[in-house]
Order: structure tokens, then sequence, then C-alpha cells
């Protein structure tokens, strides 16, 4: 195990997402020390893997942009990726973390020219992507990487590929030999900013997104929308790779549902209003959105975003929850339900599905420091002795300016543990 | 009108809701439907009825007495428990179906001549008689509630299940002669009468 590389005067960061970027930012840029913590290959988190960005439809690599040149720019913040919390020990002032590191094969020397991947032949299914496509076995995470450096998959490892790969580079950037090591580090206060995962959609029986080619996921169809997308921005659907003009937008897939997520998911409303603008623009009036919903729930001034929507002939809205749906012949999606607004039963078919599936806290299913305090989902809401702080989606569905304001709060109550354990040990703050 | 249904109406004004809530099995549950749909569109008997689940619970709200009580939806349930199981609000909805259709019996609202009603009368009164259910009887009872020239077609139609039955021996002919009961009659019907007076009071009308 390495020895200690922090003081308790640090302030760890956990998770690199738009959310814990700012989180550390911010107290970094107050002359703190910050350790920031990503346990992929790359920071930028769920943001980086959006077409566009409500509620003004700017690209996501824009406020990535931003971010990347603060942290560049500032020497407080240490970036640590493929990097994960193992362990947290002691109480605010004076935590001990055990960080996972987890080797990339690649070290600092990479310029990321990309002669490793034209060397090697094997391929993965493309984590960024969802599985949508496929990335040789060595990769760059995505065009807005943070580290720029190239990444081997740990399956190439004793394969002809890794030695393929190392001839290849002129920098001398593969290390074969990384070992996955264990980190020990102090920290006065912990903000973690682990954000959200999607709810699995396969668990809603009834919709059989584990059945159905052409069911797809809100994150899934963001994917395809994107031009840098693994259809080049043409809304392909999976099954025939045919043109899908006619989508059906589910709404609450596994939210305000007690036998899925109990809570809304509060992005999902917005998402797929937005979404119908990747229809339109694909499309123009030839397409057709059809949102399935039990209530439009869109937050304060995002309403006039609705509004907008509603008034595009291209788009309709359906009161109802959809029970169920099954696929035609032809591997077309049909709905099958009854609406609200007069109880008419319909069975309406479409050429594409996407479900506005719900989110969960990406900490669900691993094991916290007991001193945290979660809701009844699972969000992070602080901790028993202070010293903990919950920022971002991590906290509550939160979309990306709710998150940036709730990280920079998580971060000036960090900033006030390390003041009050520099105070107690008689330095300066 | 039922002396009963005169009570309940004097007792609960316009406010319906509040009367299934007190009255009817689970009816506190009534309120907490967010009237999303998936109840109507997962029953297999979706088309054939006139009120689904979901319609039930808003006509309850609406203080759609007459219409809620004399219909004829909650007697088609057929307790697949579907709804139960994908109610994203866990509505125990095939038991408040349940519920209200026994609140209409009682109250003498119940839709005439429905066949499950009926149904579920023959055999209860067959069964509270000796503690038994007579099969052979019952059966017969089945066949003959539209009158006898419906219930010879009936019998006749059913000739043969009949006859496989009995070889089978799981009819037995003699059954007919007033055949197997309990051993002590009278305490099934003390018993009986006995759940009826706790379930009554619980309900709320006996003291
Ligand atoms: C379909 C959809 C569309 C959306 N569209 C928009 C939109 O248009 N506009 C908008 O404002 N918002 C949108 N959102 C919401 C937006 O995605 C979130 O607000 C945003 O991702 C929150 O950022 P975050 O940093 O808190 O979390 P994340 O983006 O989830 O980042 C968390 C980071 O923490 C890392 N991490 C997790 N666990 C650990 C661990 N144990 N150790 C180390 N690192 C860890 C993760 O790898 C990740 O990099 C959308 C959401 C959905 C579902
Ligand atoms: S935001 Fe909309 S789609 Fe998402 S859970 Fe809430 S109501 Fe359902
Ligand atoms: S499924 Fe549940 S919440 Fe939805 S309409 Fe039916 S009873 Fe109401």
């Amino acid at each position: 195990m390495s020895p200690s590389i922090a003081t308790n005067q640090t302030i760890l960061v956990v998770g690199g997402g738009i959310g814990g970027m700012t989180a550390a930012l911010e107290a970094a840029e107050c002359g703190k020390q910050v350790i920031l913590v990503e346990r992929n290959a790359t920071l930028g988190g769920r943001t980086a893997r959006m077409n566009r960005y409500f509620p003004k439809m700017c690209h996501p690599t824009c406020g990535l942009e931003i971010n990347l040149r603060r942290l560049k720019g500032n020497r407080n913040v240490r970036v640590m990726t493929m990097a994960e919390v193992s362990s947290v020990t002691g109480r605010r002032g004076d935590y001990t973390i055990i960080l996972k590191l987890t080797p990339r094969y690649v070290n600092t020397n990479c310029t990321a020219c990309g002669d490793c991947a034209a060397a090697v032949e094997a391929e993965i299914s493309n984590p960024y992507e969802y599985g949508l496509s496929k990335t040789r076995v060595a990769y760059l995470p995505h065009t807005m990487a943070y580290p720029m450096h190239y990444v081997l998959d740990p399956s190439i490892i004793g394969t002809a590929d890794a030695g393929k790969a190392k001839a290849a580079c002129k920098y001398d950037a593969i290390d074969l030999d990384m070992q996955a090591e264990t980190v020990e580090l102090k920290a006065g206060a912990i903000v973690w900013a682990t954000g959200w995962k999607p709810y699995d959609a396969a668990k809603i029986q009834p919709y059989g997104y584990d059945r159905f080619a052409n069911v797809i996921t809100s994150l899934e169809f963001e994917r395809l929308a994107d031009p840098h997308g693994p259809t080049g921005g043409k809304l392909l659907r999976p099954s025939d790779g045919k043109e899908a003009k006619n989508i059906a937008f589910i709404q609450c897939a596994g939210s305000r549902d007690e036998n899925h997520l109990r809570h809304c998911s509060r992005i999902c409303c917005m998402a797929s209003l937005k979404q119908t603008h990747y229809v339109r623009e694909a499309c123009g009036e030839s397409g057709k959105s059809t949102i399935y919903y039990i209530d439009i729930r869109v937050i304060d001034r995002l309403e006039d975003f609705y509004r907008k929507v509603q008034q595009d002939p291209t788009v309709s809205f359906v009161k109802s929850k959809v029970a169920k749906i099954v696929e035609d012949k032809d591997g077309n999606p049909v709905l099958h339900g009854v609406d609200t607004e007069g109880y008419h039963r319909y069975a309406t078919t479409h050429d594409l599905v996407v479900l506005a599936v719900g989110m969960e806290p990406e900490t669900n299913g691993i094991k916290l420091p007991d001193d945290l305090l979660l809701d009844s989902s699972g969000f992070i809401e602080g901790s028993h002795d202070e010293g903990m702080f919950g920022a971002g989606a991590a906290t509550s569905p939160l979309d990306v300016n709710r998150s940036v304001q709730s990280a920079t709060a998580a971060a000036l109550r960090a900033i006030q543990v390390v003041h009050k354990t520099a105070a107690a040990e008689g330095g300066r703050p | 009108m039922s002396e009963q249904n005169q009570q309940a109406v004097a007792r609960y004004r316009n406010n319906f809701l509040k009367e299934v809530e007190d009255r009817v099995e689970d009816g506190e549950w009534v309120k907490m439907c967010m009237q999303c749909g998936v109840c109507a569109g997962s029953c297999p008997f979706g088309p054939h009825w006139e009120h689904s689940p979901q319609k039930i619970f808003m006509m309850i709200r609406a203080g759609k007495r007459e219409e809620v009580l004399a219909s004829d939806s909650m007697w088609m349930c057929t307790s697949c428990y579907n709804c139960i199981v994908r109610c994203p609000r866990k509505l125990p909805i095939t038991h408040i179906m349940h519920g209200l259709a026994h609140y209409a019996h009682r109250l003498g609202m119940a839709p005439k001549g429905q066949p499950t009603r009926e149904i579920a009368r023959l055999f209860w009164n067959n069964l509270a008689k000796t503690g038994r259910v007579n099969e052979l009887k019952f059966s017969l009872a089945m066949y003959f509630k539209d009158g006898f020239v419906q219930g010879i077609k009936n019998l006749l139609a059913m000739q043969g299940i009949g006859m496989g039955l009995m070889k089978a021996r799981r009819l037995n002919p003699m059954e007919i002669l007033g055949g197997h009961k309990c051993k002590d009659k009278d305490g099934i019907h003390k018993m009986i009468a006995k759940a009826r007076e706790i379930e009554e009071r619980k309900q709320g009308y006996a003291s």
C-alpha cells in the first residue's frame, strides 16, 4: 500500500461528473487542496454522454470545456481517474480513505495519437455508447476525455494485441506491467458527487426492453441522436436499421412506482420533451413524437420549454401510463393501454419506443460509510458527523443547473469543515 | 330501497368516498389511485366490461353512488391479480373490487340476474346447508337457474362431462338423496351465524 498523499485539511471529492468537477473547482479556487477521484478513465460523467442540453439545447462539450480549462489552470486539484473509494474510516476533520486504483496500461506520455488503437484488432462493446457500438481494445473514452489519454481494456493483457499496441506507440506510453494498487489518504471533508444511474429497464417486465429490439432507453436515444454517436446522428432503429419516424416516449419508466423506484426522477419529463426536438430535427414535418405520461412535471422556469413543445404539431400527448408493449410481425412495438381523458382503450403502433427511465443513485448496491445519511431512495443527504456532503445528482435527481448549485453548496460546507480542523490544530486556515 | 341502503344514504349523504372507505373492504385505498390507467390496460377482461377499476375509483371519488353499486364490472373480476401486481401505487385492486361487489349485494343494489352473482349465491346456499358442497345439486341448480327448458338443454350439453366425472368417481349420483354432510351440522350453522355477527359488528351494522 502506498503511503498517505494528503493531509486532514484536504477535501476529497468522489465522482468526476459535472457535480464533482464543480465542487472540486469551487473549493480549489478558494485555495483549498482537493483530490478529485473518478472511477472511470475520464472525467465528465453522464453529461458527456448526452447529445444536447435543455433548456438551451447546447452541446455538452461547451460546459465541459469551460470546466476542464479551469481544472488545467488550477494547481490545487489533483485528479485521479480509474480510482474508486473502497473504504472510509475516521470522522469529520480526520478521515482515512482507501482507494483502489485500476491499471490503465497507458502512462502520461500518451499524446492521444491513436497509433495503438490502429494496431490492435480485438473489439469490445463500447461502454460509452451503452453497448450500441463496438470499440477497439485500445481506445479513447471520448473526444472530450480528460485526461486525454488512451486506455487499454484489461482483456488485452496476454494477447498478441498487447504486444502490437506497445510496438505501435512511439512515445513509450504503454506499460503492460501496471498493476492494480491500493492507496491510503487523509482528508478533512468528503464530497460525494457519485451521480446517478439509469434504472434497469429490463425489470419493467410489461415493456419488454429485454425482449424487443425497438424498445430502447432515453440514454440510448441520446446516443442515436448524437452526430458523433453510433449511427452518426440518424435515428435508426435497432431491429432493422430503418429510420424511425413515429416515436413513442413512455414517461415514468420505473419511477413513481412502488414496484420499482418510489420517487419521481424529475428530469425525465424534460428529457423526453427535449428529445422531441431530436425527432423534429431528424425528420422535419414527417416525424411524429407521442408522449405517454401520467402528468408532465417540469420545474419552474422550464415550463416555457414545455409550452413550446406543446405548440409543435408533430408532438402529441396521451395521458396514460402504458400498460404493456407487444411486438407485431414486422418488429414494430404496439402500445396497449387506456387513456385517462375519456378512458379510451388504445393499441397504437410505433416505429420505436423510448423509455424515459428513472434515475437512481449510482451508489445503490455498493457499500458506503455507515455514517452517511441516505433518504428512502438511497440519495445522499449528508452525514451524522457533518463532515461528508452530497453534491449533484447523488443527492436527488437533478438537472445540470441544479447539480452545479448543489455542488457549490457542498464545496462551501466542506471548506467550513477544513477551516475548523485547521483552527482546532492551531494552524492558519 | 333496502333499509340498510336508506340508512347508508342518510348517514353519508353525498360523501360516497367516505362511505366506501368506512364500509368496503380495503376501501381506504381508493384515494391513493393516481389515475394512471395501468390496471385498466392490464385487465384481461378489459374490453368486455363497462367500468375498469381506474374508472370505478374515479366514479367513487366523483360520488356516482348508484352507478358504481349497480355496475356489473366488479362481478366480472376473475381475480387474476394482474392489476395488483402492476399498480404503481400498490392498491389491492382485486380486493377492492370484491369488497364493492359484496357491499352492493348487501345493500340490494347489485345487478339482478348477474351470472357470477347468481352462481356465488347458489354456491353459498348449497354449502351453508350441510357444511359440505353437494356437487350434484349445485350443478343442477346452476343448469336450471334460467328455467326448465334451458336446464334440460344445459344438461344435455354437459352430459359427456357428467358421465366422465361419474366414471372417475368425482360425481356421485346418489348425492341427489341428500348427500354427505358434516358430522355436526348444527355446529356449522352456529359457527356461520357467529361469524356473521362478528362481521356485522366490524362493518358497523350492529353493536
Ligand atoms: C435521459 C436524460 C437526459 C438528460 N438531459 C439533461 C439535459 O438536457 N439538461 C440537464 O441539465 N440535465 C439533463 N439530465 C440530467 C443530467 O444527466 C444530470 O444532471 C447530471 O448528470 C448530474 O451530474 P453529476 O455530476 O451529479 O452526476 P454524474 O454525471 O452521474 O457523474 C457522477 C460521476 O461519478 C463517478 N462515480 C460514481 N460512483 C463513483 C465511485 N464510487 N467512485 C468514484 N467515482 C464514482 C461516475 O463515474 C461519474 O463520472 C438528463 C438526464 C437523463 C436521465
Ligand atoms: S419527471 Fe416525469 S417522467 Fe420522470 S418520474 Fe417524474 S413524472 Fe415521471
Ligand atoms: S393502476 Fe393503480 S394507480 Fe393506476 S389507475 Fe389503476 S388503481 Fe389507479
